[in-house]
This record gives structure tokens, sequence and C-alpha cells, in this order.
């Protein structure tokens, strides 16, 4: 939860402040609020978890203690290339975990969390609903059936390889196009 | 008012509108708790100690959350009662780092007394260990939290609350990665801490702990 706020989220946080004041100062609201909070940010980062408290008139921890609780709420901005690993029955079975904790291990980061460079996230999720290609993982919206630890680091390079093409292509067009 | 009742045979009075385990406590007839703090409106029955048969009741309750009536007959020693009591306890210490040597807690430690009384071991063997990763939590200014020697009681956040309207601590996450956590509270001059040791006081085992700098 110490990522930086870009600037983008910095305005956003602006705009939360003034949409609080419509919600009433009322203890059941926290939940509403938490929501309205993510569907603007995409994340609950601390700064919004503190204006939220203070707006409620409860303590920081208190927030947090129900943010957390719920699986929709999420603390870190989601990346650019979203990993999503099945852990449902049948990817169970399949050792979806191992393919978990290969892309904890290649990105350095553990489920729930996001690159530094907020390129990558991870989450688990369970079932996406093509067990027959058990264990699933998906990147970005691209399904990758029948995972196996090998190919966690090949997916990972491609994506990346694919962004410097894509950078090195804008590079070239940009002065021809001045 | 007070009430007549028959515990383990023996006849014991209570006043009316008392829980049941209070009744025994106070009448010296231990029953096994972690969670179960006098004042509680609403006791959470959350630690599956304090089971006891009642007749005319088909299962064990926790008598934690049952009021005495005149006439009640209870047992706190049948074989169904011990059975709940060693499961809930063997659970408990599962996923409970069994280091008494290095924990301060040690010889005045719940979970240490209640094992000795239901004569289970502290290292049960037949399930899996299952402890969080982190060992030491030292964000607080004043304290220091062990999660894996906590037992999710909730004295802590309770009895912090009663003291200071709103509790610093509070439970985070859910299922095995529950923990008690005091989030950002890392700034004193926000805190309401002072030199209040309330939650380290009422922490059954040795879970919480007063900073030796503070």
């Amino acid at each position: 939860m110490n990522e930086e706020l870009t600037e983008e989220e910095k305005e956003a946080l602006k705009h939360i402040a003034l949409k609080l004041e419509t919600f009433e100062k009322h203890r059941g609201n926290l939940i509403p609020i938490l929501q309205m909070v993510q569907n603007n940010l995409a994340y609950l980062p601390s700064e919004a978890l503190k204006i939220v408290a203070q707006h409620l008139g409860i303590i920081e921890s208190e927030v947090y203690g129900v943010a957390t609780f719920y699986n929709q709420f999420r603390f870190h901005p989601p990346g650019k290339y979203p990993v999503k690993v099945c852990l449902g029955t049948a990817c169970h079975v399949k050792a979806g975990d191992i393919i978990l904790e290969n892309f904890e291990r290649k990105l350095e980061i553990s489920d729930g969390e996001t690159t530094p460079d907020r390129e990558f996230s991870i989450e688990r999720v369970a079932c996406v609903g093509c067990c027959a290609l058990a264990p699933v993982a998906i990147i970005d919206e691209t399904v990758h059936g029948h995972m196996a630890p090998s190919k966690v680091e090949g997916l990972i390079l491609r994506i990346k390889l694919q962004e410097e093409i894509e950078e090195r292509e804008k590079k070239k067009n940009e002065p021809g196009q001045s | 008012m007070m009430l007549k009742l028959r515990v383990d045979n023996q006849e014991i009075e209570a006043r009316e509108g008392k829980t049941l385990l209070q009744a025994c406590l106070d009448n010296q007839i231990y029953v096994p708790n972690l969670c179960y703090l006098e004042d509680m409106e609403s006791p959470s029955a959350s630690c599956r100690m304090c089971f006891v048969e009642i007749e005319g009741t088909p299962q064990p309750v926790p008598s934690c959350t049952v009021q005495v009536k005149n006439d009640m007959v209870v047992k706190t020693d049948t074989p169904a009662v011990r059975q709940l009591q060693r499961t809930a306890l063997r659970l408990l210490l599962s996923v409970h780092d069994v280091d008494c040597k290095n924990c301060h807690a040690n010889k005045k430690c719940e979970l240490q007394n209640i094992a000795k009384f239901l004569k289970v071991g502290l290292k049960p063997k037949r399930l899996e260990r299952y402890l969080k990763e982190t060992l030491i939590d030292e964000t607080h200014p004043f304290l220091i939290h062990y999660p894996n020697r906590c037992v999710l009681c909730g004295k802590c956040v309770h009895i912090c609350r009663g003291k200071h309207g709103e509790s610093v601590l509070t439970f985070a996450r859910r299922g095995f990665d529950t923990i008690i956590s005091t989030y950002s509270a890392t700034d004193e001059s926000s805190l309401t801490c002072g030199d209040c040791d309330t939650c380290v006081k009422a922490c059954p085992v040795g879970a919480l702990a007063v900073k030796e700098s503070s």
C-alpha cells in the first residue's frame, strides 16, 4: 500500500472528497462509500481510507478492517497486464498454486499486489469456466490453458518484448510525423 | 433475584441475568474459555471452548451465550463437551507458534492452562501446522504484536473500544489470514494509547507486548 499516487489519482481523490459530502455521516454508509472510492480509483489507496475515516468520524483501522474483509476491495492499483491465476477446483487439482507461485516469484510480488512500475498485477480467481484447460491463467484478456511452470517466464517475456517493439515503432514514427 | 441451578451435581446460586459461564466461574467450577469478558453485552462465543451440556438441550452449547435459569441442570465434563473442546484447542494450537520458552506469557498463558486441563499436548500431531508469514508486527509506536501467538479472541479489540470509545486494534482480513491489526496507527500524536496497556493485560496469551523503549 505504499505506491505513490499518480497525478490523475490525486485529482480523482479531490473529486472523491467532494462526492463524500453527498453521503450521510453514518457508519452504515462505510461499504457504499468504499465502493464509490474504488469505482473512481480502481483501488483503495491509504490516502483514500484516511479521508473516508475522517468523513465518517471513525478510526482508520476500522475502515481498514472492514475493507480487508471483502474480496471486492483491492489495495493496490491494477497493473497494465493483470495476471489472473485460477485456483478453482480443477485448477487446484492440477496444481494451480504452483503456477501462482511461479508468477509471484518471477514478478517479485505476491498475490494481490502490483509491480512498482504498475505493469503487472497478480490476482487469484476461482474458476474462469474452462476447467478442461486446467491449470489456467489469464493475462490481460488472453486465456492461457494447460499452464506449466516453465511457460510462466516466456509469457512475461513475450509481453515485455511486445511492449518494447511497440515503443520502438512509436519512436520511429514520431520524427516522421513532425 | 438469585436463581438456583445444578452444575456437575453441585447446587449453586447465581443472580438473574448472569451468563451460565460467569455463574460457573463465580462458583469455582472451571469451564475453559478464551474470548469471554464479563462486561460483554453479546459475547462473540468465538473461541468454542466454554461448551457445556444442559438438560433438555440436545447438543452442547457455549455457556457464555446462555443466561442462567432456575432449576437448570448442567454438566461441564461430558464426553461430547470434552471432545468439542479438545478439537477446538487442537485447531487453535495448529496455527499457534508453540515456542513457550521464548514467550513472555510462559506459565501464565491461558492456552497452556487449558491444554493442561484438557490433557492435550501442545504440539498436536494429527493437524498440519499453518503459521503466518509475519512473525512480529512492530508498526505500532507502543505495541508489539505476534500474529502467530494470537488466538483471535478479540478481547483486546473489545476492551480498547470500551475504554476509548473506538478501538485502535481491529480484526483485518479473513479466514486463516485474519490478524489483529493497528493498521496505520503509526502517528503517536493521534493515538489515545498514552500509557494505557489494557489490551496487553487482556491478552490471554502472549500476542501483545509493550515496547520496551516506551
